[in-house]
């Protein structure tokens, strides 16, 4: 193997590029059942380890970055040789764990609002395998109202002094850059005095804690920053400008989740977790496979499981022929969100006792589902709640009257604050 | 739900439209339904000239469809008649030619008339008590010496009592078989059953020794399970599509309510815990064009995944339109339980379809025990 990428012709066409990929696979990336996904938890340090490790491979083959520009370390070629890649490599193993956020959200964004300097230097890395860029947004004193973010950066001497807290960073223990929203300007309303940060965690003033979940999943950190100092050259952006970037992370975190970003690469479930409970199998190792009650519990969470499918290729199809808006994508994202409530709870219905007591035997792993139960609302939750995703839904795509916000037009340092 | 497609589907569309906004109004079906009218056969033959019994027929049978996708075009005006929940008999209609053109041999003048508009038939599948079970028949089929005798009773039989023949699911010695019988044959007797819908009738049709000829049979015994299936198939994808037209009617008029309703010095739009429900119906009705989008591709395609497909779609419309549309008669308040308020005319029609060919309940079972036949679709990327 060469430690260049293979250069790649535009001139070549979707075909022959998935059939290059096709060999390229079959010799050189493992091999995986796509219905059985290997162990890749995100909360273990080995998963990161091993997801670099398959990424150098990938960018080492000339597959790596696909949809990212040449200059800063991609193929520069179009969403078709992408969704062609998608389809060769569903049976092999895949960095599925660097899709979101690094490359979907984190260097799509840096491509769209980064400096020259942060383009080649960051996403050329992440798409080598070297590093891993996260997102550092949310705040302990509140989480939905996010341009009302209080870590300070403070001017001084020609730097950066950064203060404050992030909370529900996403495998932030991983990471080696972060996007830190932090506010710049107190004088003025809330969306106006933010700037974005690029922060390379391991600096000097900076704190990282793990947050550990109801189920013992410890992926997510917060971190404090103590008299941080940056550089000028690393805003991201505009100074005061911060709340323009956070938007087009939130728009690429969208896209994402609604599986529509050309910079995702590879397709499917990171792990046996993440793949819906099997209710089938359920009713069959209860013993309640010929109850028709148990029947209609299970096929109607079948019917759900596909009709979010179908839902995300029928938005897929009508946002570019206009006939649903650009933000439709949050239709798919509540769906989701309610079909999984749907999913574990007709789970835990049908595993009865089993959900919630070990009965040791055939039964045995079944509490699984009790446990998985207990944080069945994180889909709920996760990158902007069920009722925020509701809000966007009435007023952005249907019209109705906005929600009448205190803090609109008002400087920020004169809003009204929660206890801190 | 069906995206048209080509200028000849946009036309057919239109044409369409403006004949339903014409002829079959919701004051219209309040007119039939004072008159205590079903539909009027002179407004089914104008129905039928646009070429709505046309679509499921290929052209050697005198029929056709615009686009070339009849079932497709066939989802498009049953989605347009939900708008107004207008009356007639596409449903029965349709079901009964899915049937005939499959082995249409000795049934091309009924097609024909059919097509045409000139006769009306309906599928004799339900039998009393039962559930809907379209490949099992307690009625029966004997051999004569020159055809079969039918004996036996099938009810909730769409505007039998306007139909001109009813295609009989019986069982002719051991054998699930179809038979099309007019419905003046000696021994059949019809009586009328109600419904909870404005204008849709049902019937009760008892077979007591009802002689009919030998081409009375519609396809083989090998070919019926097959020809019955897909019967099941068309009316299934009617229910879906014209419950997607009506919850479309019935979410754009409640949303205009929520924006010009005033309560407290502000519109009901502006309240919050009423936006949320917006939300969700917006999602649920975008789902529900999602799925019988779905339903009708596999069916026009006649893929293996129809069967489970459109249990699929009617599992998940027929249970969320009823709770969506009381949903819009709590956000009308009181005038939403009125006679003079249109939302029951939509209520009823999907209260009906909710139970009859099948309830949530029973197809969900359905694909329950279908799960294992096929894969489950991939996500496409």
């Amino acid at each position: 193997m060469t430690d260049t990428a293979i250069s790649t012709s535009t001139t070549e066409s979707v075909d022959e590029f998935a059939a290059r990929a096709r060999a390229w696979l079959a010799e050189n990336m493992p091999r995986v059942d796509p219905d059985n996904p290997p162990f890749s938890v995100r909360a273990e340090q080995e998963s990161w380890d091993r997801a670099k490790q398959l990424q150098k491979r990938l960018h080492e083959g000339g597959f790596a970055g696909i949809c990212f520009p040449r200059e800063y370390g991609g193929l520069g070629l179009d969403y078709a040789y992408q969704k062609a890649f998608d389809a060769e490599c569903r049976t092999y193993e895949m960095p599925l764990i660097l899709n979101v956020p690094t490359f979907t959200i984190c260097a799509a964004t840096l491509l769209d609002m980064g400096s020259e300097e942060q383009k080649r230097e960051r996403i050329s890395a992440a798409i080598r395998g070297d590093e891993i860029l996260v997102q550092l947004l949310s705040e302990p004193s509140g989480g939905s109202d996010l341009a009302g973010v209080i870590t300070r950066a403070d001017h001084k001497d020609g730097k950066w002094i950064v203060n404050g807290a992030k909370t529900w960073s996403t495998s932030a223990f991983a990471g080696d850059y972060g996007l830190l929203l932090a506010r710049t300007d107190w004088t003025v309303p809330k969306h106006e005095g933010l700037t974005m940060f690029l922060v390379p965690l391991d600096a000097p003033g900076i704190t990282m804690r793990r947050i550990k979940e109801v189920n013992g999943n410890e992926e997510f950190c917060e971190e404090f920053f103590d008299g941080l100092e940056l550089a000028d050259d690393a805003v991201v952006g505009e100074v005061n400008k911060g709340w323009e970037v956070a938007s087009r992370q939130l728009f690429h975190e969208r896209r994402a989740v609604g599986g529509g970003s050309e910079f995702a690469s590879g397709t499917g479930a990171e792990n046996a977790q993440e793949m819906p409970p099997d209710h089938v199998g359920l009713a069959e190792a209860t013993g309640q496979a010929d109850d028709p009650r148990i029947q209609d519990l299970a096929g109607r969470a079948l019917v759900r499981r596909l009709v979010k499918e179908q839902l995300i290729e029928h938005v897929a199809r009508s946002i570019p022929n206009g006939s649903l808006p650009p933000n439709a994508g949050t239709l798919i994202r509540l769906f989701h969100a309610e079909t999984t409530e749907l999913e574990v709870d007709t789970a835990l219905a049908i595993a009865g006792t089993a959900g919630v007591v070990d009965e040791g035997g055939d039964l045995s792993g079944l509490m699984e589902i009790g446990v998985r139960y207990l944080s069945r609302q994180t889909g709920s939750l996760g990158g902007g709640t069920s009722e925020m995703a509701r809000n966007v839904i009435s007023e952005r795509m249907m019209g109705f009257p906005r929600e009448p916000a205190a803090d609109r037009g008002v400087p920020f340092n004169q809003v009204k604050r929660g206890r801190q | 739900m069906t995206e048209v497609a080509n200028p000849e589907q946009m036309l057919f569309a239109s044409t369409t439209q403006a004949f339903l906004d014409k002829e079959a109004s919701l004051s219209h079906v309040r007119g039939l339904h004072d008159s205590d009218v079903a539909f009027h056969r002179d407004w089914w033959q104008r129905a039928a000239e646009l070429g709505w019994a046309s679509l499921l027929v290929p052209e050697e049978l005198g029929g056709g469809s615009v686009s070339g996708d009849g079932v497709a075009d066939l989802a498009l005006v049953a989605e347009q008649i939900g708008h107004s929940v207008a009356p007639g008999p596409l449903h029965p209609v349709s079901t009964v030619l899915a049937g005939l053109v499959e082995a249409p041999d000795g049934h091309e003048a009924f097609i024909e008339a059919l097509v045409s508009g000139e006769s009306v038939a309906s599928w004799a599948v339900y039998e009393p008590t039962r559930p809907f079970e379209p490949a099992q028949a307690g009625t029966t089929a004997t051999p004569t010496a020159s055809g079969y005798r039918i004996d036996g009773v099938k009810d909730r039989v769409e505007a039998g009592a306007d139909s001109d023949a009813v295609l009989v699911v019986a069982d002719c010695e051991g054998q699930l078989r179809q038979f099309l019988v007019p419905t003046d044959t000696p021994g059949v007797a019809v009586t009328p059953q109600k419904s909870v819908d404005m204008v849709k009738r049902y019937a009760r049709v008892q077979f007591d020794g009802a002689e009919v000829e030998g081409t009375a049979a519609v396809g083989t015994a090998e070919q019926t399970p097959a020809i019955v299936e897909r019967q099941r198939q068309i009316a299934l994808v009617l229910q879906c599509a014209e419950i997607v037209g009506i919850l479309d009617a019935v979410l754009s008029l409640t949303n205009q309510w929520l924006f010009d309703r005033h309560s407290f010095g502000r519109p009901l739009a502006s309240y919050q815990a009423l936006k949320h429900r917006a939300a969700d119906m917006k999602m649920w009705f975008e789902a529900s064009r999602a799925t019988t989008a779905g339903a009708v591709a596999a069916v026009a395609k006649r893929s293996p995944d129809a069967e489970k497909l459109v249990s699929v779609a009617k599992a998940y419309v027929a249970e969320r339109a009823p709770v969506m549309i009381q949903d819009c008669v709590q956000l009308h308040g009181g005038i939403g339980v009125t006679w003079e308020h249109d939302l029951h005319l939509y209520l009823r029609r999907v209260a009906l379809y909710r139970a009859m060919f099948g309830s949530p309940e029973d197809h969900h079972r359905a694909v329950y025990a279908l799960s294992g036949k096929t894969q489950p679709q991939e996500p496409k990327p």
